[in-house]
């Protein structure tokens, strides 16, 4: 058998054990599961503003990101994070959920591997990625609106 | 106070933005990793030319709860510093301003992998 032809095969065995995701049907799911965390975050934001009057919009839309990642750990902890994000695709992972999912999930992976070099490194390992590029991202930014505002 | 227009606005664009994601990941096969750096840098890039307050305006919500908004907030911190406290800022703003979710994610996630234990995949 030559190189070629065994790639093909291997390739097409790849193919045929990568879960499929559903064209359609995925798209209306992400949709509308992904519009109905943010209704959920938008409520949070809402109601927290109805109590407490002393209390500033940015204030609340905190609360209700930190509503929200409390939510996904916890779902994530119990292990029932998986099967909505299994249906909801993007619907989950876009939202500040996902975020937080990317954290906790590895860190429940990995507890068994120990606490320090186990759980708390590997919390990181999807997380990391997002936040470096969006601490460098932001670095540039503000250097360019400091340069800009030195004129 | 609880406008229901503004939640209608809310589920359409954060849907939106979710459903623009999904059809990256059908595409391309793109890994969820890459979809949320790839949203982060859209979130600082939109708030770095200015249009993302008009987005927050038009949608509240429904562009602050995706993942962009993580990124318009490592973005704003950073521009407040520059123009109020300089360089320094520059260095200090972007993590100020989402030090709040990333150490809630931080916390809760230990909180919760101490509590509880991974479940065993179904089928392994």
């Amino acid at each position: 058998m030559n190189k070629d032809e065994r790639n093909a095969r291997y390739n097409a065995y790849v193919e045929s054990k990568i879960p499929k995701t559903h064209n359609f049907p995925s798209l209306i799911y992400a949709f509308v599961i992904g519009g109905i965390i943010c209704i959920l975050g938008q409520t949070i934001k809402d109601t927290l503003l109805a109590i407490f009057d002393t209390m500033t919009p940015q204030e609340a839309s905190n609360w209700a990101s930190i509503g929200l990642i409390f939510l996904a750990s916890l779902l994530t902890g119990l292990g029932v994070f998986d099967d909505i994000g299994a249906i909801a695709g993007a619907g989950t992972i876009v939202p500040i959920t996902g975020f937080s999912n990317s954290i906790a999930s590895p860190a429940l992976e990995f507890k068994r591997e120990g606490i320090i070099f186990g759980m708390c490194s590997k919390m990181f390992i999807v997380a990391g990625p997002v936040i470096v590029n969006g601490v460098v991202a932001s670095i540039v930014v503000g250097l360019i609106y400091l340069i800009i505002g030195a004129f | 106070m609880f406008d229901l227009l503004l939640y209608l606005k809310v589920f359409l664009v954060g849907g939106f933005i979710c459903s623009v994601a999904q059809v990256l990941i059908i595409k391309t096969k793109i890994t969820s990793a890459r979809i949320l750096v790839l949203f982060v840098v859209i979130g600082v890039f939109l708030e770095a030319i200015g249009v993302f307050d008009y987005l927050i305006e038009f949608a509240d919500c429904g562009v602050t709860i995706p993942i962009l908004g993580f990124g318009k907030a490592l973005a704003e911190g950073a521009i407040l510093g520059a123009q109020e406290s300089g360089l320094i800022g520059v260095f200090t703003g972007g993590l100020t301003k989402t030090a709040g979710g990333i150490a809630a994610a931080v916390g809760f996630a230990y909180l919760f992998a101490i509590i509880f234990d991974a479940r065993t995949k179904k089928n392994m």
